[in-house]
């Protein structure tokens, strides 16, 4: 790791002064991913602001169907509240199957949006929940916050506060999980509202990062079930190939994943 | 330079290092506590897991200065009195490991695990929550039995107490 300036801020306003002091600062949030990049050189942050222990960041609270989610809030207390898995059980099922039990007790939920790993699995949920992400300065719409693999609509020094999610009639989420990492080879979430409409994101395989699929999402609204899926043809040409999975085979893994998805649901 | 203050395994501490030390090294290199191991510094294999504030980290993916205030056990804090930690036992017992690099890890993940499901664990749960873990001798089966064992142990010793 290159040598590098730690900083613990306080509050959300001291955390961006912190920042802003310098081009080359970046949030530290629970680190899981950012401290095995600087240990592989592959980032050399100047500075680090330290998020830990910023308490307006953390933390879930649950008001009717509001669900507020701090940005600091780690994988595991999300994957262990009652009342996430009362409001939204599919988000508690997908934090808990996020990494190991280790990586959970450290990660937040942020961190992981903020980075928008295109194989992560929080990006899923909360484009297909139609979250809204809320930063020092603005609101963004999840619709609009992934813009592409590793990219995001956050500004230089903007900060990412908390997520808010309206919570859904119903939800569910299925990941097949690389053997060897259990990041997503492919993971759909699955989210009905109220009024019928349905949403599907698909993390794990697209070529530019998580993506909304259309036609499930069309085939759901008229039949949520597993069998309203089976006439839908998954076009494979802006999906990821890799070692791990050609195209085809996520494609293919994209309707499975979907199905128990929304098998899931109930 | 950063000057690093925590308690491990009960006793303060105190000491200098770079920004960029991370806590396995503040811990192996500063404290001398080598039980902690760092296997593959990818963050991916567990030796090098200890509790900060009760909870299994991979002490090689914190910066020591993240630790400053928190209270740190290592598995030389987990024996009491010269006795073993229940845990520790069942690994002698089953024989729980082979060339035991990983164990420390194995053990430290192994109790934060019990605590976290009481006694109720079952082989399935042990070995999801294992996840984080490696074991390059495979192991497993052996650590398993250990976990399983030393579980039902505690459990029964916690509900024999509340009697």
């Amino acid at each position: 790791m290159y040598a590098t300036n730690y900083h613990r801020a306080s509050s959300v306003e001291d955390a961006v002064k912190l920042a802003s002091s310098n081009d080359e600062a970046k949030y530290l949030s629970g680190g899981q991913t950012l401290l095995p990049t600087m240990k592989q050189r592959l980032a050399a942050p100047s500075d680090l602001v330290d998020l830990r222990h910023v308490s307006e960041m953390k933390g879930i609270s649950v008001n009717g169907g509001k669900i507020r989610i701090g940005a600091a809030t780690t994988h595991a207390e999300v994957a262990n509240s009652a009342e996430i898995a009362r409001a939204c059980p599919a988000l508690a099922h997908l934090a808990a199957h996020i990494g190991d039990p280790h990586v959970r007790h450290m990660g937040t939920i942020g961190g992981s949006i903020a980075n928008n790993d295109p194989a992560a699995d929080y990006p899923a949920g909360l484009l297909a929940l139609g979250a809204t992400i809320v930063t020092n300065t603005r609101s963004i719409a999840a619709d609009d916050f992934f813009t592409g693999m590793f990219e995001t609509a956050l500004e230089d020094g903007e900060l990412i506060v908390a997520v808010e999610i309206t919570a859904p009639a119903k939800c569910g989420y299925a990941k097949f999980p690389n053997p060897a990492s259990r990041y997503a080879l492919t993971g759909v979430f699955v989210a009905r509202q109220g009024d019928g409409s349905v949403r599907v994101a698909v993390t794990g395989a697209g070529s530019d990062g998580v993506f909304r699929q259309a036609d499930m999402e069309q085939a759901l609204a008229s039949n949520f079930s597993a069998g309203a899926l089976d006439g839908v043809t998954v076009d494979d040409s802006d999906l990821m190939a890799d070692i791990h999975a050609s195209s085809a085979y996520r494609a293919n893994l994209v309707k499975v994943m979907a199905k128990r998805a929304v098998a899931a649901a109930g | 330079m950063a000057t690093v203050s925590m308690t491990v395994n009960g006793r303060s501490v105190s000491g200098q290092c770079e920004d960029r030390t991370l806590l396995v090294q503040f811990i192996r290199e500063n404290l001398g506590l080598t039980g902690t191991h760092v296997g593959c510094d990818t963050s991916q294999c567990g030796a090098c897991v200890v509790h900060v504030d009760g909870k299994a980290v991979k002490s090689c993916t914190m910066l020591a200065a993240q630790a400053d205030g928190s209270e740190v056990m290592t598995i030389e804090g987990l024996a009491s009195g010269g006795e073993l930690h229940p845990v520790q036992a069942a690994f002698r017992e089953h024989h729980g490991l082979q060339c035991g690099f990983c164990t420390p890890g194995m053990i430290m993940s192994a109790v934060d695990m019990i605590k976290r499901h009481g006694g109720q664990l079952d082989e399935k749960t042990v070995r999801a929550e294992l996840e984080g873990n490696i074991c390059r001798c495979t192991g497993y089966h052996n650590i398993v039995k250990a976990v399983l064992d030393a579980a039902s142990k505690m459990g029964d010793g916690a509900r024999i107490a509340a009697e």
